[in-house]
């Protein structure tokens, strides 16, 4: 079998670069199991390395028990039991990436550090000394330039060597000796729970009261006692909690070889980034700065080339194109009629569904790689982290929500760049709160139908939007399933350089790719779904197809549910059904009250019908429709989005369900109030509306319990 | 004096580190520790977060964190 190598670093150490360049297209790309967190996996490239199978593990500052990203990378590296590790550190920014290495190098797993951008280094008359560095560390120690692909034949074969002979890295570095005596006494009560080579690190994370690794060892109440007793005799005698001694002690260390190895030419002269960064986040250049970049990156991925593209897919390629010609290849075959429509208004409308949104999505991921391999998009969540953090979002929510406001289906995918998994989630769950670009027919026929064509229904939706999302997040914030501290908004802000097209290009592609494969499915299925329910019906007691959808199940589900809508005001069948179809796209909507008011065709904002809606709604439930509509479950292209980005069906469900219920609420309550307000009495629906306003308001107002009961940082992230 | 409420174009040194858990960790993975120099660049343009130099590069931080860091 052949050598597996992990390949550990920092964010921002060039750690994608190297495995672009090491494992080239043989890529695989996953999520780990049960979370968010991206997982890459190639083999080497076998022209130019030894035969080896490499994993990526997640960009990491440390391996405490607090994020995500660094418990999957401990347990990977303790249960799965890499053959090597290959630790990428930068070489400009040495100190820190050091901090990880030493805890790395305690796993007692094969290990070659590869001091990356040395080109940087030495062009800008710093020297360090790798042999020494190598000394200090106890394992090889190599110089690469991940960008201009030198030195890492030589850091991988070593690497390789290494895994094959299984040395196991001894660390040189040892703690102060009343640190050593409580890690040694340690190491002795755990014996042959713990696998030799792994032991030293148990033992400090032990010591570090590390929770994760305790109740990995699950010890009895009395080693459990012993060991509290040597961490408390410690800590008494230093006057320190111990992770705090353990931490203080890596960075003296480290000083220590810094000095050793390193000679820094010091000039006080700014660095190109340090010249960029005071403009970009300039006091007042910043957000004028920022809102021109987002309104490029809106501009053309949404309103002109993204658009375009998107719409030629939609109209042209799977309108005009492939299904006359698909229709006239089958006619010439003799398929049958249910199944000519089954291929054509069920598959290739499924199929041209998903694909219809992949050009736009190629030109959103381009900018997002661009913005977050520049270094632009970690001052995207410094600028924009004051006004979001206090609805429970991340900074960098507000790109997922501008690109929302186009299409929510690339929003969700845009969730990608924020880093904190809880925070990712709620950007999820609200970014198709603000209304897309397809609920503009429904606004538009509402508006006409109902409002005269009022100037003020269409910003009133965006309000909705954006009050449902500010609402959502402080109410999701204190629910059991984000609770606890936000996470710890201590963020590097990597210089700025220029972006390498390998990277951009890849991830773009990676992330589209990943969107067809997992969305698609979803997509593909319930589109399916929804043809058979509305093709087919009960006709003179017999399965049939229907002419009249007037026939169909799906009119049939649409009366059977339409009075859980009655106390929104529009318990009829017609506006439920278009609920129902306004799943496969919000546009839909418009369509099908037309169909089912008996026409054809409408236009796109539906003026035809707009007379027969005036008289089936009154305007009180018909902006309770619109509400409900805008705010429920999206369409399933961004459901599948949605569970995509989740990765986790339970999470999944629980989205949308918030979404259907919150809708639920806002139009139930706009609806029965508006009656009450308009002097229609006191009803069980009055009652059940004022019954949602006040839990409602309960929820939004109630005293956060994490942060009211618990000390500031005491409740673990994950 | 806590570091929130450090001029910005400051230097000072770190004394001590207040609190417990992820936040304290995650502070102190960064290099932020006893006796480390931090350097204040400047403050986001809404107020909040920070931006200090530790250990040769850049960090972000918010107000409500670096209350939690003792300077002189």
């Amino acid at each position: 079998m052949p050598a597996r190598i992990a390949l550990a670093g920092n964010p921002n150490s060039g750690k994608t670069t190297l495995f672009n360049t090491l494992t080239g297209s043989s890529q695989y790309v996953g999520n780990w199991p049960g979370v968010t967190i991206e997982k890459k996996e190639g083999k080497l490239r076998s022209d130019t390395y030894r035969d080896a199978a490499i994993v990526d593990l997640p960009g990491i500052y440390s391996l405490s028990p607090y994020t995500l990203e660094e418990v999957v990378a401990r347990d990977y590296l303790i249960d799965e039991k890499p053959d090597a590790i290959i630790n990428i550190v930068d070489g400009s920014n040495l100190e820190r990436n050091l901090y990880l290495t030493t805890q790395l190098a305690e796993l007692g797993i094969p290990m070659v550090v590869a001091v990356n951008m040395m080109d940087i280094v030495e062009k800008s008359g710093d020297r360090i000394n790798l042999d020494k560095l190598s000394e200090r560390l106890g394992c090889p120690v190599t110089g690469i330039s991940a960008l201009r692909k030198t030195g890492i034949a030589d850091a991988v074969n070593k690497a390789v060597e290494l895994a094959e002979r299984k040395t196991p890295m001894v660390p040189r570095h040892r703690f102060s000796d009343e640190v050593e005596q409580a890690i040694a006494s340690i190491e002795e009560l755990l014996g042959d729970k713990v696998e030799e080579r792994h032991r030293r690190w148990t033992a400090i994370k032990i010591f570090e009261r590390d929770i994760k690794v305790m109740e990995r060892m699950d010890p009895d109440d009395n080693l459990r006692e012993r060991i509290e007793d040597i961490i408390k005799s410690c800590e008494t005698a230093m006057d320190d909690d111990p992770e705090s001694i353990i931490t203080n002690e890596r960075y003296l260390y480290i000083a220590s070889i810094i000095k050793d190895c390193c000679r820094k030419k010091s000039n006080g002269k700014m660095t190109t980034s340090d010249k960029i960064d005071r403009v970009v986040t300039n006091r007042w250049l910043a957000l004028p700065i920022f809102a021109l970049v987002m309104f490029a990156v809106y501009y053309v991925s949404v309103t002109t080339v993204g658009t375009w593209v998107t719409d030629w897919t939609n109209d042209v390629l799977f309108g005009e194109i492939i299904p006359p010609a698909m229709e006239s290849f089958l006619s010439s075959i003799g398929t049958a009629s249910w199944l000519q429509s089954l291929i054509l208004d069920g598959i290739v409308a499924g199929v041209g569904a998903v694909l219809g949104f992949v050009p736009q999505m190629l030109v959103l991921f381009l900018f997002l790689a661009l913005l977050e391999d520049c270094g632009y998009m970690a001052r995207v969540a410094f600028i924009m982290d004051r006004i979001f953090r206090k609805f429970g979002l991340s900074g960098k929510s507000f790109i997922p929500m501008l690109i929302g406001s186009g299409c929510g289906v690339p929003g969700i995918m845009a969730s990608r760049t924020i880093e904190n998994d809880r925070d990712r989630r709620m950007t999820i769950m609200v970014t198709t709160f603000i209304p897309c670009s397809a609920k503009m027919p429904v606004i538009a026929l509402i508006a006409g139908a109902l409002f005269g064509g009022a100037w003020w229904v269409a910003p009133s939706a965006y309000f909705a939007g954006v009050a449902a999302i500010i609402s959502s997040g402080i109410i999701l914030k204190k629910t059991r399933i984000f609770a606890g501290d936000p996470a710890p908004f201590v963020m590097e802000l990597p210089p700025y350089h220029r972006p390498v097209a390998g990277n951009v290009f890849r991830s773009m592609w990676e992330r589209s790719w990943s969107f067809i494969k997992k969305a698609g499915t979803v997509i593909l299925l319930s589109t399916i779904v929804v043809w058979l329910m509305s093709g087919f019906g009960i006709v003179d007691g017999r399965l049939a197809m229907v002419e009249d959808a007037n026939d169909s199940f799906l009119s049939r589900i649409g009366g059977a549910i339409a009075p859980i809508f009655a106390p929104l005001g529009w318990g009829f069948w017609q506006a439920a059904v278009a609920s129902i179809t306004g799943l496969v796209a919000k546009e839909n909507v418009v369509g099908t009250l037309g169909i089912l008011f008996g026409f054809a065709e409408v236009a796109e904002d539906g003026v035809e019908i707009w007379g027969l809606l005036a008289s089936s709604f009154t305007a009180l439930s018909a902006y309770s429709f619109l509400l409900f509509n805008l705010l429920c479950a999206p369409c399933f292209a961004a459901i599948g989005a949605i569970r995509r980005e989740m990765n986790s069906a339970k999470w999944t469900w629980i989205a949308i369900g918030y979404q259907t219920l919150f809708a639920y609420g806002v139009a139930m309550c706009i609806y029965q109030l508006g009656m009450l307000f308009a002097g229609n009495g006191f009803g069980i629906g009055t009652a059940a509306a004022i019954l949602a306003l006040a839990l409602f308001l309960y929820l939004l107002i109630r005293p956060d319990k994490a942060k009211g009961t618990k000390p500031r940082g005491t409740v673990p992230v994950v | 004096m806590v570091l929130k409420d450090v001029a910005c174009g400051s230097t000072v040194k770190v004394q001590k580190i207040i609190g417990q858990g992820a936040v304290k960790r995650r502070i102190m993975d960064m290099g932020i520790t006893k006796g480390t120099e931090l350097f204040v660049r400047k403050v986001a343009p809404l107020g909040d977060p920070m931006e200090i130099t530790v250990r040769g590069y850049e960090l972000s931080l918010r107000k409500a964190d670096a209350e939690m860091i003792e300077v002189e």
